[in-house]
């Protein structure tokens, strides 16, 4: 009887959600209207600017159907009058994929105004060595949308990037998304209704801190990826942040890295190393707290002999897990199931257990500086999978155990120095 | 008394200069000024002479062709270049040559009427001029007037409605975009410096119908002082497929002769793809660069959901011919230069890898 209950509310459920998904919502064209002469006025403000200048974006509604660019520029600033002021919207874009596409370019500041509906990023920035990206807005007015661009600010290639006061929501891929860059900041900014909130891959000495992940399907990522330019990502401190209720359904593009995130994943660590995961509120995420793991977890296939797919230097301590009675975790998924199978519950820590194997002594541990520490969180939740011992991703629900002792030390710090903020 | 008759002396002086550049630019002879602002309309630098439109090269203006060119939206191009009295250009095997300063590419897109029939006329859109000043090109985008009269110089780019006739004889409608200045760097890229792309020898080494008579390219510039270094022995097979001529080239060596020229100016280590891992130069070894069996990278719904650019044997699962087919913005590849997709190519592209195991 109790079986029949749970299979009618999951039919009911699956119902009103294809109903959602079905009734694509027309976006927000409220006020717009397209000006080709102010198009072409942005676009000539954005080129013609000289070095140490300031394109000026006046208050007011403004539709574009080609995206706007930016290249080989000095300390210039992209400035409007406010993210609630100045709005400028590419629904229904024809040409050229970003809203606004910045090319190398030296110090450039974009600050003040809102981005909403490209076809693919919002903001992309690429090869450009200093970028303030402040007080901005990015969103899809269209709703959690599989068809939403990828990333609402796209830094790619930079260095000195620093991201602060932002916010960004309905990203079919990841709010926030820093890709192959050095010297990343990212501070009180705010990303909901993503897949991906907050990510980071192939990043060198990264700082995220007072951000607040909410409502998307997973939080904060620190990602490195296979066969990219700068590859092997590390040094990455993640402290500070709330990290809350990111239990939307994932709404990303099937074969993308995101779709296959969990609903319920409040931070992903996947094969990147030193990084330090300290004072972060992780509230209320349905199916894991914070997940170490490797690139095997995502079930694609690896052929770059140069990429290190595991996590090895990771230090997760001090932070606060909490989470509401009777959450239950996405259980079409294999952390799901692995949550249901381990802890009738959410898990706050999993690691899945894989390291590179040239590494481990005779007793499987890791040496110093390659450890995986897990200290003072509190009453825990842990669950490591032991991903070497299984065949494939299902097979951990034979594999995995809670035994938390081996992963009972401290950080020797990121490229070995103390990490005392 | 006095403003007015400095208003006076300058106005006079400025007249002096503009009607000596008149006179100087007037000559007949190509005029360029490296160090100088460029001019407002094409007819100024004095390429062709006769009616502009008819294209008809002035004195070391010299016309070539490419064995295989980029795809876009099916415009003809024609192409010239000029150098300074006395300049040469160095050899170079394998990339783009040295062009000294003062050298201008000229490329000028068009659609003929009807396609079956060239003589039936033909409508000039834009005329795009790569300038090679001390220290960098410069990319300059010239548009013509309705008239066919002249073109103007554009920074901002412009969209124009195009009809023709194609080869089989369908009227064909293109929303034909011209580009703003920072998409011409956007393919111009190699290492973040603005350089040239198609003038390779690989992509030259083929002849040419030139009024007195048909040359190898290459022998041509060589003869005419406009290219030094050229060994022609070590180059008699250094040259990339012409992709609709089986009889230059293996399926697969077509297919990739293709990507090179359509895609590789951005999708090589030193270009602006550089971030998707996906290399498609033909020097390239590694097939996973190549695509095969590879997983995207910032792809997002332009994967269309498959998993991998090429799946051996697949087309239909391929990425890249998801894109290569598509006409949406955020999912064609090339990204710019195309609305439509080039349906000829894509058959050869999908025979390709169909036919890999």
């Amino acid at each position: 009887m109790r079986k029949f209950f749970l299979f009618s509310v999951s039919v009911l459920l699956t119902v009103a959600l294809q109903s959602c998904k079905g009734g694509k919502k027309a976006g927000d064209s409220a006020g717009f209207t397209y000006d080709e002469q102010i198009e072409k006025d942005f676009l000539e403000k954005l080129i013609l600017v000289e070095d140490g200048g300031t394109v000026e974006l006046p208050a007011g509604r403004f539709l574009f159907k080609k995206a706007l660019s930016m290249e080989g520029k000095k300390d210039v600033t992209i400035k409007g009058a406010g993210a609630d002021k100045t709005i400028l919207s590419f629904l229904g874009q024809t040409e050229g994929a970003e809203g606004i596409n910045i090319t190398n370019c030296q110090n450039v500041t974009v600050t003040d105004f809102t981005i909403q509906d490209a076809k693919g990023d919002n903001l992309k920035l690429k090869g450009c060595d200093g970028v303030h990206i402040h007080h901005m807005n990015s969103t899809w007015t269209t709703g959690a949308d599989t068809s939403n661009g990828n990333y609402g600010y796209y830094p790619v290639e930079c260095r000195n990037v620093v991201m602060e006061h932002c916010e960004v929501s309905y990203c079919a891929d990841a709010g926030v998304y820093i890709g192959q860059s050095t010297n990343v900041t990212i501070h009180d900014c705010y990303a909901h209704h993503n897949v991906a909130g907050i990510e980071i891959e192939n990043c060198i000495n990264s700082d995220i801190y007072k951000n607040k992940a909410e409502n998307n399907s997973g939080g904060i990522l620190v990602f490195d990826l296979p066969k990219l330019f700068q590859a092997n990502g590390r040094n990455a401190r993640v402290w500070d942040n709330d990290c809350v209720n990111n239990n939307f359904p994932n709404f990303g593009k099937p074969g993308s890295i995101v779709a296959s995130i969990p609903p319920g994943s409040g931070m992903i660590i996947m094969a990147t190393d030193s990084v330090d995961i300290y004072n972060n509120r992780i509230t209320d995420n349905k199916t894991v707290g914070c997940a170490i793991v490797s690139y095997f977890t995502t079930g694609k296939q690896l052929n770059d002999s140069t990429y290190g797919p595991y996590c090895h230097n990771i230090y997760v301590h001090d932070n606060k897990f909490s989470r509401k009675a009777m959450m239950i975790p996405a259980l079409d998924t294999d952390f799901g199931k692995l949550a249901m199978a381990a802890c009738k519950s959410p898990i706050d820590i999993v690691y899945d257990g894989s390291a590179e194997k040239s590494l481990i002594d005779a007793n499987g541990n890791l040496p110093e500086g390659k450890k995986i520490c897990i200290r003072n969180n509190g009453d825990i939740k842990f669950v490591n999978m032991n991903l070497w011992k299984a065949k494939n991703l299902t097979d951990v629900l034979r594999t995995f155990d809670k035994d938390m002792t081996k992963f009972d030390c401290s950080y020797t710090g990121i490229n070995g120095n103390n990490t005392n903020l | 008394m006095k403003k007015v008759s400095i208003a006076a002396i300058l106005l006079s002086i400025t007249c002096v200069i503009l009607f000596n550049q008149c006179k100087f630019s007037g000559d007949g002879k190509v005029t360029l000024d490296v160090a100088a602002k460029p001019f407002e309309k094409l007819s100024q630098y004095h390429f062709f002479k006769g009616s502009l439109k008819d294209l008809i090269p002035n004195e070391k203006v010299l016309p070539y062709d490419l064995i295989t060119s980029l795809f876009t939206d099916y415009a003809h191009k024609s192409r010239f270049v000029w150098m300074p009295e006395g300049a040469a250009a160095t050899y170079s095997k394998d990339e783009v040559m040295e062009f000294p300063v003062g050298t201008v590419l000229i490329k000028n897109f068009y659609y003929p009427h009807d396609f079956r029939d060239e003589s039936k006329g033909k409508r000039i859109l834009e005329t795009r001029l790569l300038v090679k000043r001390e220290d960098k090109w410069d990319a300059l985008d010239y548009v013509w007037n309705n008239e066919q009269t002249d073109a103007a110089l554009n920074i901002v780019g412009d969209s124009k409605k195009v009809d023709f006739i194609n080869p089989e004889g369908v009227t064909r409608h293109i929303d034909y975009s011209i580009p703003n200045k920072n998409q011409c760097k956007n393919c111009h890229n190699l290492n973040n410096v603005q350089m040239p792309i198609g003038p390779k020898v690989r992509y030259l080494n083929k002849d040419f119908k030139y009024t007195d008579g048909v040359r190898n390219q290459l022998e041509k510039w060589t003869e005419i002082g406009y290219l030094k270094g050229y060994e022609k022995e070590e180059n008699l097979t250094n040259k990339i497929a012409d992709v609709f001529d089986e009889k230059t080239g293996s399926l697969e060596e077509r297919a990739k002769s293709y990507l090179e020229v359509n895609c590789a100016h951005c999708h090589r280590k030193e270009g602006s793809a550089n971030t998707s891992g996906l290399f498609l130069l033909l020097s390239e070894k590694n097939p996973e660069s190549w695509g095969i069996m590879k997983s995207p990278v910032a792809a997002g719904k332009a994967s269309g959901n498959n998993l991998y650019d090429i799946v051996p044997g697949k087309p239909g699962e391929s990425i890249l011919v998801y894109r290569t087919e598509s006409d949406d913005p955020e999912i064609r590849m090339p990204e710019l230069g195309r609305s439509v997709a080039h349906a000829e190519a894509i058959i050869l592209i999908k025979e390709w890898i169909a036919a890999m195991k």
